[in-house]
Protein backbone atom coordinates (compact mmCIF):
# COMPACT_ATOMS: atom_id res chain seq x y z
CA UNK A 1 0.00 0.00 0.00
CA UNK A 2 1.45 3.68 -1.03
CA UNK A 3 0.12 6.33 0.89
CA UNK A 4 0.12 9.80 -1.12
CA UNK A 5 -0.70 13.49 -0.76
CA UNK A 6 -1.41 15.44 -3.67
CA UNK A 7 -1.95 19.70 -2.76
CA UNK A 8 -3.60 21.79 -5.73
CA UNK A 9 -3.06 25.52 -5.79
CA UNK A 10 -3.57 28.55 -7.69
CA UNK A 11 -1.45 29.19 -10.20
CA UNK A 12 0.45 32.61 -9.12
CA UNK A 13 -1.54 35.95 -10.77
CA UNK A 14 -4.94 33.30 -10.60
CA UNK A 15 -7.44 35.70 -8.49
CA UNK A 16 -8.08 33.78 -5.27
CA UNK A 17 -11.40 35.57 -3.86
CA UNK A 18 -11.66 33.03 -1.19
CA UNK A 19 -8.04 33.46 0.24
CA UNK A 20 -8.68 36.98 0.22
CA UNK A 21 -11.74 36.32 2.02
CA UNK A 22 -9.70 34.69 4.50
CA UNK A 23 -7.16 36.95 4.86
CA UNK A 24 -10.01 39.84 5.81
CA UNK A 25 -11.03 37.61 8.64
CA UNK A 26 -8.06 36.56 10.00
CA UNK A 27 -6.89 40.51 10.17
CA UNK A 28 -10.25 40.97 11.80
CA UNK A 29 -8.99 38.39 14.50
CA UNK A 30 -6.53 40.62 15.30
CA UNK A 31 -3.60 38.76 13.38
CA UNK A 32 -2.49 41.91 11.78
CA UNK A 33 1.14 40.88 10.34
CA UNK A 34 -0.84 38.61 7.38
CA UNK A 35 0.94 39.18 4.12
CA UNK A 36 -1.44 37.35 2.29
CA UNK A 37 -3.50 33.75 2.17
CA UNK A 38 -4.09 31.55 -0.56
CA UNK A 39 -6.52 28.57 -0.39
CA UNK A 40 -5.87 25.52 -2.02
CA UNK A 41 -7.03 21.47 -1.73
CA UNK A 42 -5.34 18.28 -0.16
CA UNK A 43 -6.35 14.97 -1.67
CA UNK A 44 -4.62 11.85 0.54
CA UNK A 45 -5.15 9.12 -1.82
CA UNK A 46 -4.15 4.88 -0.61
CA UNK A 47 -2.45 3.00 -4.17
CA UNK A 48 -2.26 -0.68 -4.03
CA UNK A 49 0.77 -2.00 -5.16
CA UNK A 50 4.52 -0.45 -3.47
CA UNK A 51 6.28 0.46 -6.88
CA UNK A 52 6.41 3.97 -6.09
CA UNK A 53 8.18 4.65 -9.43
CA UNK A 54 4.59 3.63 -10.79
CA UNK A 55 2.28 5.43 -8.16
CA UNK A 56 4.02 8.53 -8.81
CA UNK A 57 3.47 8.15 -12.94
CA UNK A 58 -0.36 7.52 -12.05
CA UNK A 59 -0.76 10.06 -9.70
CA UNK A 60 0.76 12.51 -12.25
CA UNK A 61 -2.30 11.38 -14.99
CA UNK A 62 -4.64 11.82 -12.06
CA UNK A 63 -3.75 15.07 -11.62
CA UNK A 64 -3.48 16.19 -14.70
CA UNK A 65 -6.88 14.18 -15.96
CA UNK A 66 -8.81 15.38 -13.03
CA UNK A 67 -7.74 16.52 -9.92
CA UNK A 68 -6.51 19.93 -10.78
CA UNK A 69 -7.57 21.86 -13.37
CA UNK A 70 -4.08 23.19 -15.27
CA UNK A 71 -5.48 26.43 -16.48
CA UNK A 72 -5.77 27.48 -13.44
CA UNK A 73 -3.98 25.51 -10.82
CA UNK A 74 -1.14 23.61 -9.90
CA UNK A 75 -0.32 20.37 -7.98
CA UNK A 76 2.44 18.59 -5.92
CA UNK A 77 3.07 14.59 -5.42
CA UNK A 78 5.14 13.50 -2.40
CA UNK A 79 4.68 9.50 -1.57
CA UNK A 80 5.07 8.33 1.87
CA UNK B 1 -33.86 21.71 -36.41
CA UNK B 2 -33.14 18.05 -34.69
CA UNK B 3 -31.41 18.59 -30.94
CA UNK B 4 -30.06 16.86 -28.14
CA UNK B 5 -30.38 18.06 -24.47
CA UNK B 6 -27.53 16.26 -22.30
CA UNK B 7 -28.79 15.81 -19.00
CA UNK B 8 -26.85 14.59 -16.10
CA UNK B 9 -27.00 13.90 -12.39
CA UNK B 10 -27.59 17.65 -11.06
CA UNK B 11 -28.39 19.46 -13.67
CA UNK B 12 -31.84 21.65 -12.97
CA UNK B 13 -31.99 23.70 -15.92
CA UNK B 14 -32.87 21.09 -18.83
CA UNK B 15 -36.74 21.47 -18.76
CA UNK B 16 -36.24 24.78 -19.37
CA UNK B 17 -33.93 24.17 -22.24
CA UNK B 18 -36.29 21.43 -23.75
CA UNK B 19 -39.16 24.06 -23.44
CA UNK B 20 -37.50 26.96 -25.46
CA UNK B 21 -35.74 24.35 -28.07
CA UNK B 22 -39.12 23.19 -28.18
CA UNK B 23 -41.28 26.27 -28.53
CA UNK B 24 -38.53 28.01 -30.81
CA UNK B 25 -37.58 25.03 -33.36
CA UNK B 26 -41.06 23.28 -33.28
CA UNK B 27 -39.71 20.25 -32.26
CA UNK B 28 -39.04 18.78 -29.00
CA UNK B 29 -34.86 17.73 -28.45
CA UNK B 30 -33.88 14.33 -28.18
CA UNK B 31 -32.74 13.57 -23.88
CA UNK B 32 -29.41 11.91 -23.66
CA UNK B 33 -28.41 10.46 -20.33
CA UNK B 34 -24.73 10.94 -18.94
CA UNK B 35 -23.65 7.11 -19.50
CA UNK B 36 -24.61 6.93 -23.23
CA UNK B 37 -21.69 6.81 -25.53
CA UNK B 38 -23.25 7.96 -28.95
CA UNK B 39 -25.40 10.61 -29.76
CA UNK B 40 -28.01 10.48 -32.36
CA UNK B 41 -27.51 12.41 -35.77
CA UNK B 42 -28.54 16.48 -34.25
CA UNK B 43 -27.83 19.83 -35.64
CA UNK B 44 -27.93 21.09 -31.94
CA UNK B 45 -26.46 19.84 -29.06
CA UNK B 46 -27.29 21.20 -25.52
CA UNK B 47 -25.50 21.30 -21.59
CA UNK B 48 -28.33 23.07 -19.67
CA UNK B 49 -27.41 24.42 -16.67
CA UNK B 50 -27.55 23.58 -12.98
CA UNK B 51 -25.37 21.77 -10.27
CA UNK B 52 -23.82 18.55 -12.13
CA UNK B 53 -22.45 16.34 -8.99
CA UNK B 54 -23.08 18.96 -6.45
CA UNK B 55 -20.37 21.47 -7.62
CA UNK B 56 -17.86 19.14 -5.81
CA UNK B 57 -13.94 19.34 -6.76
CA UNK B 58 -14.83 22.09 -9.35
CA UNK B 59 -17.73 23.19 -11.08
CA UNK B 60 -18.59 20.99 -14.25
CA UNK B 61 -15.40 18.68 -13.06
CA UNK B 62 -16.57 15.27 -13.00
CA UNK B 63 -19.61 15.88 -15.55
CA UNK B 64 -16.74 16.58 -17.92
CA UNK B 65 -15.53 12.88 -17.25
CA UNK B 66 -18.98 11.09 -18.09
CA UNK B 67 -19.26 9.07 -21.26
CA UNK B 68 -21.14 11.35 -23.05
CA UNK B 69 -19.04 14.12 -22.60
CA UNK B 70 -16.68 11.98 -25.10
CA UNK B 71 -19.53 11.24 -27.63
CA UNK B 72 -20.16 15.24 -27.52
CA UNK B 73 -16.19 15.91 -28.25
CA UNK B 74 -16.52 13.53 -31.29
CA UNK B 75 -19.94 15.28 -32.53
CA UNK B 76 -17.70 18.64 -32.06
CA UNK B 77 -15.16 17.65 -33.88
CA UNK B 78 -17.25 16.83 -36.75
CA UNK B 79 -18.60 20.30 -36.69
CA UNK B 80 -22.26 19.62 -35.15
CA UNK B 81 -23.16 22.64 -33.51
CA UNK B 82 -22.75 22.49 -29.17
CA UNK B 83 -24.31 24.89 -26.32
CA UNK B 84 -23.17 25.09 -23.01
CA UNK B 85 -25.29 27.50 -20.93
CA UNK B 86 -23.76 28.32 -17.02
CA UNK B 87 -22.83 24.65 -15.99
CA UNK B 88 -22.76 23.53 -19.43
CA UNK B 89 -20.12 26.46 -20.12
CA UNK B 90 -17.82 25.17 -16.96
CA UNK B 91 -18.36 21.64 -18.10
CA UNK B 92 -17.29 22.46 -21.71
CA UNK B 93 -14.14 24.36 -20.22
CA UNK B 94 -13.46 21.25 -18.24
CA UNK B 95 -13.93 19.00 -21.22
CA UNK B 96 -11.54 21.42 -22.95
CA UNK B 97 -13.85 21.94 -25.79
CA UNK B 98 -13.73 25.58 -25.39
CA UNK B 99 -10.61 28.01 -23.85
CA UNK B 100 -10.05 29.37 -20.51
CA UNK B 101 -11.60 28.30 -16.65
CA UNK B 102 -14.46 29.83 -14.89
CA UNK B 103 -14.00 30.35 -11.14
CA UNK B 104 -15.93 31.91 -8.02
CA UNK B 105 -17.63 35.26 -8.51
CA UNK B 106 -15.25 38.09 -7.27
CA UNK B 107 -17.62 38.87 -4.72
CA UNK B 108 -18.36 35.21 -3.42
CA UNK B 109 -21.60 35.86 -3.43
CA UNK B 110 -24.49 33.90 -5.67
CA UNK B 111 -25.79 36.08 -8.38
CA UNK B 112 -29.14 35.72 -9.37
CA UNK B 113 -30.41 38.86 -11.58
CA UNK B 114 -30.85 40.20 -14.95
CA UNK B 115 -27.39 41.40 -16.72
CA UNK B 116 -26.78 43.42 -20.24
CA UNK B 117 -25.02 41.50 -22.85
CA UNK B 118 -23.51 43.21 -25.81
CA UNK B 119 -23.44 41.24 -29.05
CA UNK B 120 -19.34 41.07 -29.52
CA UNK B 121 -19.10 39.48 -32.26
CA UNK B 122 -22.18 38.87 -34.54
CA UNK B 123 -21.07 36.41 -36.99
CA UNK B 124 -21.30 33.67 -35.33
CA UNK B 125 -23.75 30.80 -36.01
CA UNK B 126 -24.64 31.35 -32.73
CA UNK B 127 -25.57 34.79 -33.02
CA UNK B 128 -26.00 35.73 -36.33
CA UNK B 129 -29.35 36.95 -35.79
CA UNK B 130 -28.68 39.56 -33.57
CA UNK B 131 -27.35 43.49 -34.85
CA UNK B 132 -23.26 43.69 -34.49
CA UNK B 133 -22.92 45.37 -31.43
CA UNK B 134 -26.57 44.81 -29.82
CA UNK B 135 -27.32 45.37 -26.15
CA UNK B 136 -29.72 42.69 -25.48
CA UNK B 137 -30.87 41.70 -21.41
CA UNK B 138 -30.57 38.07 -19.81
CA UNK B 139 -30.76 36.13 -16.95
CA UNK B 140 -27.82 35.14 -14.81
CA UNK B 141 -27.63 32.56 -12.01
CA UNK B 142 -24.57 31.11 -10.67
CA UNK B 143 -21.41 31.06 -7.82
CA UNK B 144 -18.54 30.50 -10.04
CA UNK B 145 -18.66 32.66 -13.17
CA UNK B 146 -15.50 34.31 -13.02
CA UNK B 147 -13.99 33.83 -16.71
CA UNK B 148 -10.22 33.77 -16.87
CA UNK B 149 -7.91 32.40 -19.07
CA UNK B 150 -3.95 33.09 -19.26
CA UNK B 151 -2.63 36.01 -21.26
CA UNK B 152 -1.25 33.92 -24.06
CA UNK B 153 -4.79 32.46 -24.25
CA UNK B 154 -6.92 35.32 -23.98
CA UNK B 155 -5.12 37.41 -26.57
CA UNK B 156 -5.81 34.56 -29.60
CA UNK B 157 -9.85 34.65 -27.74
CA UNK B 158 -10.04 38.02 -28.21
CA UNK B 159 -7.88 38.51 -31.38
CA UNK B 160 -9.78 35.38 -33.14
CA UNK B 161 -12.90 36.91 -32.44
CA UNK B 162 -14.11 34.15 -30.39
CA UNK B 163 -15.97 36.65 -27.86
CA UNK B 164 -19.66 36.03 -28.31
CA UNK B 165 -20.85 38.51 -25.66
CA UNK B 166 -20.12 40.43 -23.29
CA UNK B 167 -21.55 41.72 -19.97
CA UNK B 168 -22.40 45.92 -21.14
CA UNK B 169 -23.39 48.85 -19.14
CA UNK B 170 -21.20 47.87 -16.06
CA UNK B 171 -23.35 45.16 -15.44
CA UNK B 172 -19.99 42.22 -15.02
CA UNK B 173 -22.30 40.07 -12.08
CA UNK B 174 -18.87 37.82 -11.26
CA UNK B 175 -15.23 39.94 -12.41
CA UNK B 176 -14.88 37.94 -15.54
CA UNK B 177 -11.92 39.43 -17.34
CA UNK B 178 -12.57 41.66 -20.43
CA UNK B 179 -16.21 41.36 -19.20
CA UNK B 180 -16.42 38.15 -21.21
CA UNK B 181 -19.72 36.52 -21.16
CA UNK B 182 -19.73 34.29 -23.43
CA UNK B 183 -17.19 32.84 -26.30
CA UNK B 184 -17.11 30.32 -28.88
CA UNK B 185 -13.95 27.83 -30.16
CA UNK B 186 -11.76 28.37 -32.74
CA UNK B 187 -13.70 26.47 -35.08
CA UNK B 188 -16.35 28.36 -34.02
CA UNK B 189 -19.61 25.56 -33.66
CA UNK B 190 -18.81 24.99 -29.77
CA UNK B 191 -20.24 28.13 -27.86
CA UNK B 192 -20.29 28.42 -23.63
CA UNK B 193 -22.07 31.37 -22.05
CA UNK B 194 -22.94 31.98 -18.08
CA UNK B 195 -26.38 33.89 -18.76
CA UNK B 196 -29.45 31.74 -19.75
CA UNK B 197 -30.71 32.94 -23.08
CA UNK B 198 -33.46 30.19 -22.85
CA UNK B 199 -34.89 31.78 -19.83
CA UNK B 200 -36.16 35.11 -22.33
CA UNK B 201 -37.70 33.63 -25.08
CA UNK B 202 -41.13 34.24 -24.73
CA UNK B 203 -43.42 37.49 -23.71
CA UNK B 204 -44.42 35.41 -20.32
CA UNK B 205 -40.79 35.98 -19.25
CA UNK B 206 -40.70 40.02 -19.47
CA UNK B 207 -39.20 39.77 -22.88
CA UNK B 208 -37.63 37.78 -25.83
CA UNK B 209 -34.03 38.26 -26.38
CA UNK B 210 -32.81 35.30 -25.86
CA UNK B 211 -34.57 34.32 -28.94
CA UNK B 212 -32.30 35.28 -31.26
CA UNK B 213 -29.74 32.83 -29.99
CA UNK B 214 -31.53 29.74 -30.72
CA UNK B 215 -32.89 31.72 -34.35
CA UNK B 216 -29.08 32.18 -35.17
CA UNK B 217 -28.63 28.51 -35.29
CA UNK B 218 -32.22 26.98 -36.48
CA UNK B 219 -31.40 29.29 -39.63
CA UNK B 220 -28.14 27.48 -40.35
CA UNK B 221 -29.90 24.32 -39.35
CA UNK B 222 -32.79 24.84 -42.02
Amino acid sequence: MIKARVIVTLKNGVLDPQGKAIEGALRGLSFSDIGSVRQGKVFDLELEGADKAKAEAELKEMCERLLANTVIENYSISIT
Amino acid sequence: MKSAVIQLPGLNRDRDMIAALTKISGQAPVTVWQTETELPEVDLIVIPGGFSYGDYLRCGAIAARMPVMKAVAEKAAKGVLVIGVCNGFQILLEAGLLPGALMRNASLKFVCREVKLQVANANTAFTRAYAPGQIIRCPVAHHDGNFFAAPETLARIEGEGQVAFRYAEGTNPNGSINDIAGIVNGAGNVLGLMPHPENLVEAAHGGTDGRALFESVLGRAA
